[in-house]
């Protein structure tokens, strides 16, 4: 549909764009991100493209590629029903140099979108009027959508009860298993039968009931 | 109260008679039936949560229908959905915010294991955060889960025992179970259903 707006970009910007691609309709254009915020404001600005919607903006972790973080913007133009992705790479192994420009002067609706990012992924955009975690908490170490973070690292902010405490088991109950409700889980985790029962639940009412 | 098990007491009803029980079960029956909830309500789970205190499976029935948001005025908090890990600490100082006595109920898979949250944000069950005196699983529990769980914590206010108690989950029967009748198959005479149901037994 937009593969027009496509065309605009590639005559206007040439080398920056380093790839788009057309597949079922969806327009995409994988940029430089040092012309990210050009990029940005031109299709903004330009009044036959005109991107008044900044759709979602989210990281996507190739851990395996360099550079490693892949950004992705969709935009949506009210007035003229048209849709783009724009996508671009920042970041080595290690996350250094995973900077962008921040695109809050363009649109001021993105602000929260950077945050997201920032928080989730750890991409840091340069320019950005308050660039702290929006979902996790201020306490919270890492990105949690990088690859790198593991996938069973918890970061409680109140200690978790310890078993002579509360007295009894506190790991996931009888009928609640390690993998409640996820087939997909971390499989491995024996299943323990802890001995709730004795006098609980079941247990006869006093007398003078 | 200071500690009154054992002690008994007389109640004087009228002229005519009076009755003899022990000041900790006339305790226990009179917190069971005048239960103030406070309603931890963050996610789906809610939803069933509104259902049951709606008339039709009507929580009147058992003392429980009067919210109170406020945790100081309430003596049973209903966690109602998942708990994430950033949530955690304003749980813990609701529940240190509530007098005693005061009892814990985890409606729903989340608030009791975190279901499938296996992940960074969410708290898996808030048994590990705070004492939890019941657990309903489900995702959500029925209504009539819920209320077999505020029939279990009735019983363990009456018996004065805080190990924690979890409901047990309706399983779907296999095909040919004997005891399981279908109502609308047979619908001659319903006595002779009452056989066939009892001879189910141990269902």
């Amino acid at each position: 549909m937009s593969q027009a707006v496509l065309e605009k970009l590639k005559a206007r910007f040439g080398a920056a764009i380093l790839q788009t691609h057309s597949d079922f309709g969806d327009d995409t254009a994988l940029v430089d991100a040092a012309e990210w915020k050009a990029i940005a404001k031109y299709l903004r600005e330009d009044p036959a493209l005109d991107f008044d919607l900044p759709v979602d903006l989210c990281g996507v972790d190739y851990p395996k590629r360099v550079p490693r973080m892949e950004v992705v913007l969709h935009l949506y133009s009210v007035s003229k029903r048209h849709r783009i992705r724009l996508k671009t790479r920042v970041g080595d192994e290690d996350m250094d140099g995973a900077e962008l420009d921040s695109l809050v002067s363009i649109w001021a609706g993105i602000n929260w979108l950077e945050r997201e990012v920032y928080d989730m992924s750890g991409v840091r955009f340069r320019g950005h009027p308050d660039l702290r975690r929006i979902l996790m908490y201020p306490e919270f170490e890492g990105h949690p959508l990088q690859k790198t973070y593991p996938a069973d690292r918890t970061q409680p902010l109140v200690p978790y009860r310890t078993e002579e405490e509360a007295g009894v088991p506190l790991h996931k109950i009888e009928p609640f298993g390690p993998d409640e409700g996820m087939p997909f889980g971390r499989k491995g985790a024996p299943r323990v039968t802890p001995a709730i029962d004795e006098e609980g639940p079941t247990a006869k009412p006093a007398e003078g009931n | 109260m200071g500690d009154v098990s054992g002690r008994s007491v007389v109640l004087e009803g009228s002229e005519q008679g009076f009755a003899t029980t022990r000041v900790d079960a006339l305790l226990g029956w009179a917190r069971k039936y005048s239960l103030f909830a406070y309603p931890f309500v963050t996610a789906c789970c809610g939803m069933e949560f509104m259902a049951l205190t709606s008339p039709r499976f009507d929580l009147a029935r058992f003392g429980a229908e009067a919210p109170r948001f406020s945790p100081r005025q309430s003596d049973l908090l209903w966690v109602v959905g998942t708990i994430s890990q950033r949530q955690a600490p304003v749980l813990k100082r609701i529940y240190e915010q509530m007098m005693e006595p005061k009892w814990v109920l985890a409606f729903g898979t989340c608030a009791s294991s975190g279901g499938f949250y296996d992940n960074y944000t969410t708290v898996p069950g808030i048994d590990k955060v705070i004492p939890t005196d019941v657990y309903i699983p489900g995702c959500p529990p029925r209504p009539e889960a819920v209320l077999d769980g505020l029939m279990l914590l009735q019983d363990k206010i009456q018996t004065g025992s805080r190990r924690p108690g979890v409901v047990k989950p309706r399983f779907d029967p296999p095909h040919a179970v004997d005891g399981l009748v279908q109502l609308r198959r047979s619908a001659g005479d319903p006595s002779e259903l009452v056989p066939k149901l009892r001879a189910g037994g141990d269902r």
